[in-house]
């Protein structure tokens, strides 16, 4: 099977067609779901959104980081630490600046961490993470060049006031909605549009056979570090978001969970397509709900040990649909259609 | 021909421990001259190819690229400084196809190749250096196949097409023909001198008939000594290589 069966880097037009529709759900959602809905509905977009720049890493260079929860934190904590409770602050330089800020902090970390490769990256990748984990977790303020930096501890921090984007509300929960959907969408065709250039060329090569990229001329390490910068600067945005919609930061965004359900949801949804980022996020936060809400069976509390559920879920994806839920659609699709002709 | 070498390599010494693995040789690649390496199993001439192209560095000895010092660089900066390599152990990109194989090749050597916007398939330099790759390499009608599905000689080809793509001043082939049938074998000799006008040519060969149809000088290595060195005429009567190397083999 060609990288671009096993991948979907090529989504076939049917798959095409289902992603239509699931954007037209989207977008008539707010209007016909009740508000709590529509605010979890946000979350999921703004979590596909961190999985599909991980998705950049994981499936197309194939960089499995255990840390890349830290740049949705420092999106986040950006945010944060630029908002005052006694006004707002502009969207037009707070979220860019979010941007710039996480691919900062991942340029300065992959230029350490992508040298390394397997197992021994997975590894260096989570002790930066857990390192600017503790950091804001035991600090609940640290002086940085004579400014005093809030950083809330493991309380976390509270942003009161959404970013003031001067053209919308982005206080109104439906254009705060439309807003996280906009970036959805963008995201996904910059994703895809990279992934068809030069340079996503390259770093599928480096995914499939890094030491023959070398033999023929290409500096890999030069390419890892710009998708890491890249994947970071997305997470980034994607914690930002997360800030401003959930109006609350606290270490845990930055924690090795959220770095784990991030390489879970690209592993649900299927790797390599960044559609199947979206789906795997969407899937995994549905499901986490799911199984959260399972009642008691006897005495054993079925809801509380929701991770389990979960992860026998994922084993029984991995061993019969190891494309993902995307991979798994696709084959049913086509399925279909050798049957109509 | 120029009146020096293309590319000319001063006393490589390998170690690995206590184990010398290539020991105090030379080597000097001219344009339009195959130079095959041969040897017994082990002797050193896998690890010599890997040292001209940096794959490992060499313990001491010096090498020279053209006017560039090349010794103890990354494998991409020698490839980029115009060395080209194929693997004696198939290693290609399984999952692409032949086309991505050799284009993907061929874009190392364009000024885009870390754009990020535009389409890669949609640039013409990279498009007809890697079409001319794999016309050379007798590869036209396998373009759309996945490099993984194609038989072991056509992935020996894509080798050669992928190398030449990246449009080599010097080229090393370790065992191009190993595992080839006798018509896909003929098919590489042929491409192999049409190959030489161009370029300078470093050939590590089994095939002893391939090697004396090609090679305008032969470098006789074991246990990673070079025993003789010479025109293949010398070299079919020199006393030493028929006694260590060439006498199991005589037919």
């Amino acid at each position: 099977m060609s990288a671009a069966k096993s991948h979907l880097e090529v989504l076939p037009r049917s798959l095409q067609l289902l992603l239509v529709l699931g954007v037209i759900a989207l977008a008539a959602f707010p209007f016909v779901g009740t508000e709590f809905y529509a605010s979890m509905m946000a979350r999921m977009m703004i979590l596909a959104i961190f999985a599909m720049s991980l998705d950049l890493l994981q499936g197309v260079t194939g960089l499995v980081s255990l840390g890349h929860a830290a740049f949705f934190g420092i999106g986040g904590y950006f945010l944060s630490l630029v908002s005052s409770d006694s006004g707002t602050v502009s969207l037009w330089w707070t979220l860019p600046g979010a941007v710039l800020a996480s691919a900062f902090f991942a340029a300065v970390i992959g230029f350490f961490v992508v040298r390394t490769h397997g197992i021994y990256f997975i590894m260096v990748t989570m002790a930066f993470a857990q390192m600017l984990f503790y950091l804001v977790f035991d600090n609940k303020e640290i002086g940085l060049l004579g400014l005093s930096l809030r950083l809330g501890g493991s309380d976390g921090v509270y942003i009161n006031l959404k970013p003031d984007a001067a053209l919308f509300d982005l206080e109104n929960k439906k254009v705060f909605y439309f807003f996280t959907l906009g970036c959805l969408l963008a995201v996904y065709l910059f994703l895809r549009r990279v992934l068809w250039s030069p340079f996503g060329r390259v770093l599928a090569g480096i995914r499939v056979n890094e030491h023959r990229m070398r033999a023929l001329g290409y500096g890999t390490f030069g390419y890892k570090l710009a998708a890491f910068t890249l994947g970071g600067g997305i997470a980034g945005l994607a914690g930002y978001l997360w800030g401003a919609q959930t109006g609350f930061i606290n270490p845990e965004l930055m924690g090795f969970h959220m770095s784990a359900h991030a390489i879970m949801m690209v592993i649900l949804g299927g790797m390599g397509n960044f559609a199947g980022a979206i789906v795997g996020a969407f899937a995994f936060e549905y499901l986490l709900h799911l199984f959260k809400d399972l009642p008691d069976i006897g005495g054993f509390r079925a809801g509380k040990h929701w991770q389990l559920w979960m992860g026998l879920f994922i084993v029984l994806v991995v061993a019969f649909a190891p494309r993902g839920l995307l991979g798994l659609a696709e084959r049913v699709l086509r399925g279909k259609e050798k049957h109509h002709g | 021909m120029a009146d020096e070498a293309l590319l000319s390599a001063k006393n490589l010494v390998k170690r690995f421990g206590g184990l010398a693995a290539v020991n105090d040789v030379s080597v000097d690649l001219w344009r339009g001259r195959i130079h095959a390496v041969i040897g017994p199993n082990g002797a050193g001439k896998s690890t010599l190819t890997n040292l001209l192209s940096g794959d490992l560095p060499p313990t001491t000895g010096s090498i020279r690229l053209g006017d560039q010092d090349i010794t103890g660089r990354s494998p991409e900066r020698i490839s980029r400084a115009g060395l080209g390599r194929s693997y004696q152990k198939t290693n290609i990109f399984l999952p692409f196809t032949v086309w991505e194989n050799v284009r993907l090749a061929s874009q190392s050597r364009a000024q885009h190749a870390a754009s990020w916007l535009r389409r890669a398939t949609g640039h013409a330099g990279t498009n007809e250096r890697a079409e001319k790759a794999i016309v050379l390499a007798g590869l036209e009608r396998r373009r759309d196949a996945v490099a993984g599905t194609i038989s072991h000689g056509e992935q020996r080809q894509l080798e050669i097409a992928m190398t030449l793509a990246t449009e080599p001043q010097v080229l090393l082939l370790d065992e191009p023909l190993a595992g080839m049938g006798t018509a896909e074998a003929e098919r590489m000799v042929a491409l192999l001198k049409r190959l030489k006008e161009a370029h300078a040519i470093m050939l590590v060969e089994h095939d002893m008939d391939a090697v004396f149809a090609l090679a305008d000088r032969l470098t006789v290595m074991v246990n990673g000594q070079v025993i003789a060195s010479g025109t293949p005429e010398q070299i079919r009567h020199d006393a030493g290589v028929q006694a260590a190397y060439l006498g199991e083999e005589e037919h």
